[in-house]
């Protein structure tokens, strides 16, 4: 074949592609189910989890108080100590009432008993106990706990004349101040780009072989790596889209702090030639529809939840970070948050070149089993 | 008349099941040729090896004179083929399906023309799954003449369909054939065979049990040994030929296979 004839077959392999990503983007838009996946999920799930963690306050916690000692001053003290922390809002009561009772029957997991002769005690500088209830279970009983130790520091200070000689400045990570959502965004922009193609290609390569549409387009001059290309492009226009939405309905509603540069570019890429690979693969070696969607969700929902989509990986047992590491999807969200949080492109370069080898294989994989035609 | 297909000792075996069992036939150019025969007959195993869809276990096939197994992406571009069953896209409008096949062959084409060669055109812009069955057969039709082929392979195109959808099916492929083009169909509908083909071939268990124009057929398995009467349908033979204890079968295929292919 002439360098003419190559340049010629490659330009009309170009336009079948294009050919038949029109066609497929038509399909999926015009397909309710799809639209709404692409298009309005991800604004959803940046809406409920920017609104659950755009670090808007709670207010403070609630904690029962029983004052044994009379409403002595120093009591009174205590009790106004944690109000004016703001993270605590003690509520009062009465003595004569069973306490942990109480507590039951209020639904409260923290409580603090003062018991009788705290002042006097405080003031001979003879040692006394306040009571505090907690529930291991809940985390708000180690922040009525913390707050407690805290006053009573200070208690412990102002009863020997003395000042606090080491203190805490506290400084986030960057020199801005990030939250929670920041983190999230990466995490749900890798869900994303999971999700929506590994189950779109799951059901359109089983379905496809089971009515024989693919025979149908073996018969045209479309080749399976054309066809497959195809779809590749066109999940890297949907993650674009839904990054966008993602970050820019975060930033805008939420107040999220991204980085927004050119280096996501190869994750928006490689996430998609990824999954669209496996889950045409998956398709491809099941038997049926339905043994597809099953592998499907198998490795689908450990990735999903497992990759730090929705908390951080370090804060996972031992054994399933060990288990995160092996999972595809780990090193595209790990990729996204060192570039749009801690702006370490090494890093970042080394997850986007392991997920091209990872992707590459994936796909030629993919080809390789996928069949137009039967032996 | 050259040959538009060659097929000598054609085998194909699933397993210890001979889906295709030694046949041998041809189809000239320009001709009908319809192959018949009851469902797991071997019809589309052997429509299919010729589309180059499925690879052979043996034998010598040669479609417009290319190897379909080895040469299918060269054949595709010469050939329209119905699937049997025919699908396509759901969200898909017919003239949007054949505007995507022009572009796949690279060929200019008038949608609103095809559409009318197979009496479409009023539904043009329905997408597929809101289309009838007769109507989506159409579509299929309409999208196997995009390329212009010079040899059509319909594999059971009116299965499903009512009798007024199979009729106007059957114009089409008549029109087909007086423009020159070879049509290679596979039917189980034997009046529809009957009606279309130059020439007949009655497949069973994976062989040709007898073949020829339905007149040859009628003439040689018609009621009593080659006595003619004109109440002999290709029906009545059809029933004769497979309907028939085995030993008869035996003794029609002996029989055809001495007057060898194309018989």
């Amino acid at each position: 074949m002439s360098w003419g004839e190559r340049r010629e077959e490659k330009l009309a392999s170009l336009k079948r592609t294009l050919s038949d990503l029109n066609v497929f983007r038509r399909e999926y838009l015009r397909n309710k189910t799809g639209f709404f996946f692409s298009l309005v999920f991800p604004i959803i799930l940046i809406a409920i989890f920017g609104a659950i963690f755009s670090g808007g306050s709670s207010g403070p916690t609630t904690v029962y108080v029983q004052n044994l000692d009379n409403g002595s001053q120093v009591s009174t003290s205590f009790i106004s100590a944690m109000n004016s922390t703001n993270i605590t809002q003690m509520l009062v009561v009465p003595p004569n009432e069973n306490f942990s009772q109480y507590l039951l029957s209020h639904s409260s997991s923290s409580g603090i008993v003062i018991p009788s002769g705290f002042q006097t005690s405080f003031l001979e500088g003879k040692q006394v106990n306040v009571t505090v209830y907690s529930n291991p279970a809940d985390s708000t009983s180690q922040i009525v706990l913390g707050v407690t130790n805290g006053v009573i520091n200070a208690f412990n200070l102002e009863r020997a004349h003395a000042s606090a000689v080491v203190g805490i400045q506290s400084l986030s990570i960057k020199a801005q101040n990030y939250k929670y959502i920041d983190f999230l965004i990466p995490g749900l922009v890798g869900f994303s780009i999971l999700t929506s193609p590994m189950f779109s290609m799951v059901n359109i390569s089983s379905e496809y072989k089971k009515t024989k549409l693919f025979k149908q387009l073996s018969l045209t001059p479309l080749t399976k790596g054309e066809w497959l290309t195809s779809k590749v492009i066109w999940y890297v226009i949907l993650s674009v889209i839904s990054f966008a939405l993602m970050a820019y309905v975060g930033m805008f509603a939420f107040g999220a702090h991204v980085a927004v540069t050119g280096w996501i570019v190869p994750f928006l890429i490689l996430g998609p030639l990824l999954f669209v690979s496996l889950g045409m693969l998956v398709g491809t070696v099941t038997k049926s529809v339905e043994s597809a969607g099953v592998v499907g969700n198998i490795i689908t929902f450990p990735m999903m939840f497992l990759s730090g989509t929705f908390f951080p990986v370090s804060a996972m047992p031992t054994y399933l970070q060990g288990f995160a590491h092996v999972l595809p999807l780990y090193y595209l969200i790990d990729g996204l948050n060192q570039v749009m949080i801690y702006d370490n492109y090494y890093q970042a370069l080394a997850d986007a070149g392991l997920l091209l080898i990872l992707s590459s294989v994936i796909f030629v994989l993919a080809i390789r089993f996928f069949k137009w035609r039967e032996d | 008349m050259p040959d538009a297909i060659l097929v000598a000792s054609l085998r194909k075996s699933y397993g210890s099941l001979k889906a295709v069992d030694e046949i041998s036939f041809t189809v000239k150019e320009g001709e009908v040729y319809s192959l018949l025969g009851p469902n797991g007959a071997g019809k589309t195993t052997t429509v299919e090896i010729l589309e180059g869809l499925r690879q052979r276990d043996g034998g010598d096939v040669s479609v417009l004179g290319i190897d379909p197994w080895k040469n299918g992406y060269e054949l595709h571009k010469q050939i329209g083929v119905i699937p049997q069953g025919f699908r396509f896209f759901d969200k898909t409008t017919p003239k949007e399906a054949i505007e995507y096949y022009a572009r796949l062959f690279n060929v200019k084409v008038d949608p609103i023309g095809i559409l009318k060669q197979v009496m479409l055109d009023d539904s043009r812009n329905v997408i597929f799954e809101n289309l009838s069955g007769g109507q989506k057969q159409k579509v299929g039709l309409s999208l196997a003449l995009v390329n212009n082929p010079k040899l059509l392979f319909l594999d059971e195109p009116t299965t499903g369909l009512d009798a007024q959808a199979r009729r106007a099916m059957w114009e089409v492929i008549r029109k087909l054939k007086s423009e020159g083009k070879s049509v290679f169909l596979t039917t189980h509908y034997l009046e529809e065979a009957e009606i279309l083909a130059d020439r007949v071939a009655i497949m069973n268990r994976g062989r040709i049990i007898a073949q020829g124009t339905p007149e040859e057929l009628k003439e040689r398995y018609g009621s009593g040994k080659k006595v003619v009467t004109v109440s002999d349908t290709l029906e009545d033979i059809f029933v004769k030929l497979v309907g028939a204890p085995m030993e008869e079968v035996g003794e029609i295929k002996q029989q055809t296979t001495t007057q060898g292919p194309g018989a």
